[in-house]
């Protein structure tokens, strides 16, 4: 047994979360310095984990193993493989720049970050980003479920509390409900698996390497296959039940956003693939087809949705499900192309949403209106937050050179293999996200400034510069340097193929 | 004659009775202004009651002492234990309770219906069953009535009585109608009495029909459940808790071991009957708790339906089943004395029971803010919780039985759940004070409520996370039904 | 020194990206700094050029200085590049003028840290198409172009920017979508993209058997006009070129250099490098429909040439009736490959892709330089400016000779040449152009006289509207271009030479 990092990278964020309920409410900045290295530590954890994956050999590293009900069979039980160690990476990330945009200032008029009980923001953020770390490293369902319910419940607080005044009960109830539904699906499906493979071998076990051996009989895995991987989907924002994603988006704290989008949905994407397709793979097959019509709509529908919106939040929120829809549509090809790309579209989305959202975050701070026709000329302000947005803006419409690009063409090609007539509807979304994209980044950061708007707009903190090139880098690196990532998430993908049988 | 073993099986009854001996030699001597004082010493009796029983009365297989009455064996032991953390916690509640807890007959009369809930969950034999039930019922009615000059606390008293009394009767009638039939009284025999079809199903289904009028009561199922909301508004709060959570279990303690080893035989017939009872009793508590405005009506309500959940278990007849129903009524247990624990400590200093009044807590108190969400999410079903894992061990189980549409419902109900549970916190977190000047409005937590609150809140949280040792004595306890 | 010579590719092509990095991180606001370093800068690789020029052998078939790197292994594709004939022309023009552009662009006044990153790389993303033997990196730095241009457009334009830019990239990326999808087939289908090898694998396949549920040979027409149409966007060939007048206009002055003296030959690049060796045989048989479209741009570009009363747009309309001549030649060429007459249209079309990078871009910087001036470009506020600004009305003068085909300058050229090729093989629609060519003469004749000659719009003459001469950092642009201009009119062969073994070599 070497150093547990997975499972100290899992549990910093609780402890420090408990740290933080343990200090004095008014200690703002303390609280604040508390969350920053705590998710600095995890930072570096998880980029070590990146550069110590081993991908000679492969398979599952870091192994951690601790039994925790024997009597079930339930252990706690971590490793990661190619498909999870970057999303491992993402959580860090957006966390490590999601503390950075919400530091807040008490002194300024001017009212960013968070401000208003900074403490029990950052601690259920970071209870938050423990269940998200637990579910990318869970090798054991029944644990992989309670990390999940755990990053799962936060939301609610989080965006209710600290969200957007107008729609954030609304939103945040729809959001929890949803998900809430979705799992609790899932849930069934999960138990169902366990007293069947236990039927099958004889083994009480929730260890998922086993289950992947359990032997489902076709028709068990045709029955169970939707409800599993659509329960989790949920959080994907697979259409069409993505209609929570956008609405919590919106009311969601800027940190929250990045949080949600960026990782979050990756959480069901991921917990998607990982149940649904990998144990009951003969489902998979059966079902991809209908996963290819949810998730070409959602490509395009997305995109349409999202060109005609008027909110910028709600534009990201949109693209959001676009661009999720490719990660499905990856998913449904069920060949190496396809899931290469999805894998690297999780990682490029994550990054590239939350930059996104970081930056309306830090525009709406300062102007209080996100409507795209209320704003304009911000680029003479704050020139950094521009360039960022613009580089988010490439990677969204997947201009070669970025993550996107790098991304979405694997994608497109596993669609080739299956359904060219899909790739080429799926396609039409390129063009719309360039539409509006463009012309929002036009109408936003160029357009002339309003008058109401003259004088009160400041530029961007040193710590939001930071968040920002954090984010922007990672995007350029993937999209220059592919071998950056994609043989890592190709590691993982074989594994997949394997299940599937072959291929 | 009396062995050690006789012994060890009531030890922790006899403590209970120590501990009240010594209150009522040492309260008359104090003043009136100390007479709260009994709180410490009840739960710290209590607690030192648990850890000797812990220490010197564990039990060993399972065999019947004292001339068949009681059953010695871990499903008592492990209730027992649960009980008298229970009694502890809600003595401490009791203390800063105005007109409860400065007055030394309230903690007797908790001991004294701790007693018969002990009882009650190793009771071996009928006769013995109903003398426990009713030791555990009466000093209850009592305590619901205790504000003498409250009109709603006496209201809640007398209906506790009137309804207790009645479904006592019914179920007594039962339990002749059982001795009737089979010609003994040995819960342990009448398994093998009713095995060679001595009894027509229409008429075993009668005959526990009875009894079930008897548990559904205490336990809180529909359509036995109307008296509980009235009785928890009514009674003083920490009374409530205790009825909730500790009588609750008691019920089930008794259903647990009375239909696993008795009427195994009919089981097809009763585990549908029952399974029908559990989706309604869900149903019904979840969407009655929905328009509640008062938290207490509200808890109570969800507390019916969390009778529901549990019931899954008992369903499943199986021994993942039982252990499933033990680790439950466990995790409830810890989070319901939660939940009222916080209700006490808030409207202790507000005198205030809506949900509205609970706007702003996150700001006047961070602390009572953060328990109410740990409560309140483990109610939910919400990890790290004791709720959490309670609920998929149940839903396991009975999806193992191969009850799916059950747990259907059970999760369909969650889902409401979910829906109430967080309206109330919105109130907590979100909302503030009509003037925003919570900052003028803090609730101060005394000493007795910060430490049982305390000691609840990681209760609840180490049900959730660490749950292995919980689980093994749960499933040692649901072993001994087999 | 060995590692120049054996990474003159990749230094050529990343030289620029680089030096924009450097940009980056100089302190802001030193504009002298940004402009000398950008044009600096620029220089290293039009010195790169120039040895990759001297050091290339013609006469070796295939591809050279070739350089491979791992890329996207996943997909197959890899960093390959190469130059041949073909393609070391079309740097050489890329490396000429961007320095010459940046040199324009030394007016420049406003966020000048940007504009100087953006056009280094700018000039990384076109050199990048030249250069690419992988198909999937011909498609990044094809689209990768567009990002700078885009926001050269919508930065640094005149007032419609904000339309045109959002014209300009909504139709070239739409017009690369369909381009996008066949590379996608192309590598899903061989699991490479290197273009050597999908020359021959494609080429091989057979076309009776079944693909994607239809006959190879249908995938390989819709993948054609897929190919045709993205490029055709670019060229732009009629009806698809209503972007560029836009794009043109708004465009400030080196933008506008750039977008018509390198980024169109992209497009017809693409025919020559993609189109012609992957569909021969579909190319042969649209070849007819081709002609029709670059006929069209020839005349309706020569007419609504005439038409314009904005001197900006007329240069702008000129450059699709120009670039009609190059896909004329590329189509006559397709319909008769191998033939001598083939070999002739292509040579002309390639030189004219040359020549219209050097003329084109000198007119628009003559037009940005009146611009600045005036402020305007209403041809019909100018007038008779001849005697205030001679040595400005020489040179405009001179350059409007080349781009109408004047014997003796390079346009000429390349302009006989692909009819002489085109003639015997399309006569028809040769004869048309013929007659495109004559309005050629008609509208650039009516540009000079519109601003040169007749009557003196005394607005201009006197006062603070005095229009001053043409300067010497304006003038050190044009000497380069003329310098070409001229030479290529007089002696071809140098240039010619290259390109015909090239050309005689590929088809």
């Amino acid at each position: 047994m070497n150093f547990p990092v997975l499972s100290i990278i899992t549990f910093i964020p609780m402890v420090a979360a408990a740290i933080m309920l343990l200090m004095p409410a008014q200690r703002k900045n303390e609280t604040r310095a508390v969350a920053l290295a705590a998710a600095t530590l995890a930072l570096i954890l998880s980029i070590w984990v990146y550069f110590n994956y081993d991908q000679a050999t492969a398979g599952y590293q870091f192994i951690e193993r601790y039994n925790w009900l024997p009597a079930l069979g339930i252990s706690l039980y971590f490793g990661v493989d190619g498909m999870s160690t970057p999303l491992v990476m993402l959580t860090g990330v957006v966390m490590f720049t999601g503390v950075l945009i919400s530091w807040g200032d008490d002194d300024k008029h001017v009212m960013a970050g968070i401000q208003d009980r900074p403490r029990e923001f950052f601690a259920f953020l970071f209870i938050l980003a423990s269940g998200v770390f637990g579910v990318f490293v869970s090798l054991d369902l029944f644990m992989l479920f309670f990390f999940y319910e755990i990053a799962v419940f936060p939301m609610y607080l989080l965006i209710a509390i600290w969200g957007w005044v107008q729609t954030r009960e609304y939103a945040a109830m729809k959001l929890t409900l949803y998900l809430f539904i979705g799992s609790v699906v899932s849930l069934v499906g999960v138990l169902a698996m366990f007293w069947v493979q236990y039927q099958n071998t004889g083994l009480l076990t929730f260890d998922m390497l086993q289950m992947e051996k359990a032997g489902f009989s076709q028709a068990f895995q045709y029955i169970w296959f939707l409800p599993v991987f659509l329960g989790f989907a949920v959080l994907g924002g697979i259409w069409p039940f993505h209609n929570w994603s956008p609405d919590g988006h919106v009311a969601a704290p800027t940190a929250v956003s990045m949080f949600h989008a960026g990782v979050l949905m990756k959480l069901g994407a991921f917990a998607a693939l990982r149940v649904g397709v990998m144990l009951l793979p003969e489902g998979a097959k059966q079902w991809s087809w209908l996963i290819m019509i949810f998730a070409g709509v959602a490509v395009v529908y997305g995109a349409y949705i999202a060109f005609v919106q008027m909110d910028l939040k709600y534009m990201i929120g949109f693209s959001s499900v676009s661009h999720m829809g490719l990660v499905m549509l990856g998913f449904s090809t069920l060949n190496r192309a396809g899931l290469t790309g999805a894998g690297v579209q999780m990682f490029s989305h994550g990054v590239m949403t939350a930059l996104f959202f970081a930056i309306t975050g830090m525009i709406y701070d300062r102007s209080h209106t996100r409507q795209i026709p209320e704003l304009g000329g911000m680029s003479k302000i704050m020139p950094f937050a521009t360039v960022g947005f613009i580089i988010g803006g490439l990677v969204s419409m997947g201009m070669p050179g970025f993550s996107g690009f790098v991304a979405e063409f694997p994608i497109f090609m596993g669609v080739w293999r299956v359904q060219w007539l899909v790739a080429v509807i799926a396609s039409i979304s390129i063009i719309i996200t360039a539409a509006y994209i463009m012309r929002n980044i036009r109408q936003v950061f160029f357009g002339d400034m309003p008058a109401k708007l003259e004088g009160h707009m400041t530029d961007v903190t040193i710590l939001d510069k930071v968040a920002i090139t954090t984010l922007c880098l990672l995007m350029i690196i993937i999209g220059l340097f592919p071998s950056f990532m994609v043989p890592m998430v190709e590691k993982g993908v074989e594994n997949i193929l394997r299940l599937l049988g072959g291929a | 004659m009396f062995t050690s073993t006789m012994f060890a099986s009531i030890l922790p009854e006899i403590l209970i009775l120590t501990i009240a001996m010594l209150i009522l030699v040492v309260e008359p001597f104090w003043k009136e202004e100390k007479r709260r004082n009994v709180g410490w010493l009840t739960a710290g009796g209590l607690l030192a009651a648990m850890v000797i029983s812990f220490l010197f009365g564990q039990p060993g297989d399972p065999i019947t002492t004292l001339g068949g009455m009681v059953r010695f064996d871990w499903l008592g032991f492990f209730f027992k234990m649960l009980f008298m953390f229970a009694g502890a916690a809600t003595a401490l509640l009791f203390m800063d309770s105005e007109k409860v807890g400065h007055r030394g007959e309230a903690y007797l009369l908790l001991l004294a219906s701790l007693l018969g809930m002990n009882l009650m969950a190793v009771s071996a034999d009928l006769v013995m069953l109903y003398l426990a039930i009713e030791t555990t019922s009466i000093p209850l009615y009592v305590l619901a009535g205790f504000m003498l000059g409250d009109a709603k606390s006496t209201e809640a008293g007398f209906k506790y009585l009137l309804f207790g009394a009645l479904t006592s009767t019914v179920m007594l009638y039962g339990f002749s109608l059982v001795f009737g039939f089979s010609g003994t009284t040995d819960i342990y025999q009448l398994a093998s009495m009713f095995q060679a079809g001595s009894l027509s199903i229409g008429s075993a289904l009668g005959v526990l029909a009875l009894i079930v009028v008897g548990l559904g009561f205490k336990v809180s199922i529909v359509p036995f459940h109307f008296w509980a909301p009235d009785v928890y508004e009514g009674s003083p709060t920490p009374v409530a808790g205790f009825l909730s959570t500790a009588s609750k279990a008691a019920g089930f303690a008794v259903l647990v071991r009375l239909f696993f080893v008795a009427f195994p035989s009919f089981a097809p017939s009763w585990t549908l009957a029952f399974a029908i009872l559990a989706a309604i009793t869900m149903t019904v508590g979840n969407l009655l708790a929905l328009p509640q405005t008062n938290i207490k009506r509200l808890i109570a309500f969800s507390s019916v339906a969390h009778a529901g959940y549990a019931l899954i278990g008992v369903v499943a007849l199986t021994q993942l089943g039982a252990a499933s129903v033990v680790f439950y009524l466990a995790a409830y247990l810890a989070t319901n004395l939660l939940a009222f624990g916080i209700v006490m400590a808030f409207s202790r200093v507000t005198g205030l029971e809506d949900i509205k009044d609970y706007s702003g807590l996150s700001r006047r108190s961070p602390a009572l803010g953060l328990m109410m969400l740990a409560a309140f999410l483990s109610l939910a079903g919400m990890p790290p919780f004791g709720g959490f894992v309670a609920k998929v061990f149940v839903f396991a189980a009975g999806i193992q039985a191969g009850y799916l549409w059950l747990v259907i419902v059970g999760i369909l109900n969650s889902i409401i759940g979910v829906y109430y549970y967080l309206n109330v916190l919105k109130y907590v977190y979100l909302y503030r004070m009509p003037e925003q000047d919570e900052e003028n409005h803090l609730i101060p937590l005394s000493r007795p409520y910060a430490i049982a609150l305390a000691v609840l809140v990681i209760g609840v949280i180490l049900i959730g996370t660490v749950f292995a040792p919980w689980f093994s004595w749960s499933d040692a306890a649901a072993m001994n039904l087999f | 020194m060995d590692f120049i010579a054996t990474h003159l590719l990749s230094l050529i092509l990343f030289v620029p990206a680089v030096a924009a990095v450097i940009i980056l991180f100089l302190p802001s606001g030193e504009n002298k700094l940004f402009r000398w370093f950008a044009l600096g800068a620029s220089l290293i690789p039009f010195v790169l050029s120039l040895v990759l020029w001297f050091s290339f052998n013609a006469s070796q078939p295939g591809f050279q200085f070739e350089e491979q790197y791992v890329w996207y292994e996943a997909i197959g594709s890899t960093l390959h590049l190469g130059v041949d004939g073909l393609s070391l022309s079309m740097v050489l023009l890329t490396t000429i003028l961007t320095p010459l552009a940046l040199l324009a662009s030394f007016s420049i006044n406003d966020k000048v840290k940007a504009y100087m990153m953006l056009f280094l790389f700018l000039e990384t993303g076109m050199l990048g198409v030249f250069l690419a033997l992988d198909l999937l990196i011909f498609f990044v730095f094809w689209e990768i172009g567009l990002v700078p241009m885009y926001f050269l457009i919508n930065q640094w334009g005149s007032a419609n920017r904000n339309y045109a830019s959002l014209k300009f990239m909504i139709y070239t990326m739409g017009g690369s979508l369909g381009l996008l999808l066949a590379v996608q087939l192309l590598g899903v289908l061989f699991g490479t993209f290197d273009l050597v090898t999908l020359y021959e694998r494609w080429n091989a396949l057979d076309s009776g058997s079944m693909l994607l549920g239809m006959s190879v040979g249908t995938v390989k027409t819709i993948a054609f006009w897929a190919f045709a149409i993205a490029f055709a966007v670019k060229v732009p060939l009629w009806p698809f070129h209503t972007w560029l007048p836009d794009a043109h206009t708004e465009a400030p002055t080196a933008g506008s250099m750039i977008l018509a003296g390198v980024l169109l030959k992209l497009g017809a690049y693409g025919f020559l490098r993609l189109i012609l060796p992957l569909y021969p045989v579909e190319a042969k048989y649209f070849a007819g429909a081709l002609a029709f479209l670059a006929t069209a741009a020839i005349v309706f570009g020569a007419f609504a040439s005439y038409a314009q009363t904005d001197f900006k747009r007329l240069v702008a309309y000129s450059s699709v009736n120009h670039m009609g001549f190059v896909v004329l030649g590329i189509a006559a060429a397709a319909f008769a490959a191998g033939t001598n007459d083939a070999t002739i249209a292509l040579n002309g079309a390639i030189l004219q892709m040359f020549n219209h990078g050097l003329s084109a871009a000198g007119m628009f910087f003559l037009v940005g330089v009146i611009y600045e001036r005036t402020h305007t470009r209403n041809l019909e506020e100018f007038g008779g400016l001849f005697p205030l600004v001679p040595i400005y009305g020489g040179i405009l003068i001179f350059t409007s000779m080349a781009s109408l085909g004047l014997p003796g300058l390079n346009g000429f050229i390349s302009e006989f040449l692909v009819v002489r090729g085109a003639l015997p093989i399309l006569k028809v629609y040769t004869v048309i152009s013929m007659l495109g060519l004559l309005f050629t003469g008609a509208y650039i004749l009516k540009g000079i006289k519109k601003v040169l000659h007749g009557p003196m719009n005394e607005h201009w003459a006197h006062g603070e509207h005095k229009l001053t001469e043409i300067n010497t950092r304006e003038i050190l642009v044009m000497v380069p271009l003329m310098v070409l201009i001229l030479w290529i009119g007089i002696y071809p062969a140098w240039i010619l030479d290259v390109i015909n073994k090239a050309v005689v070599m590929l088809f």
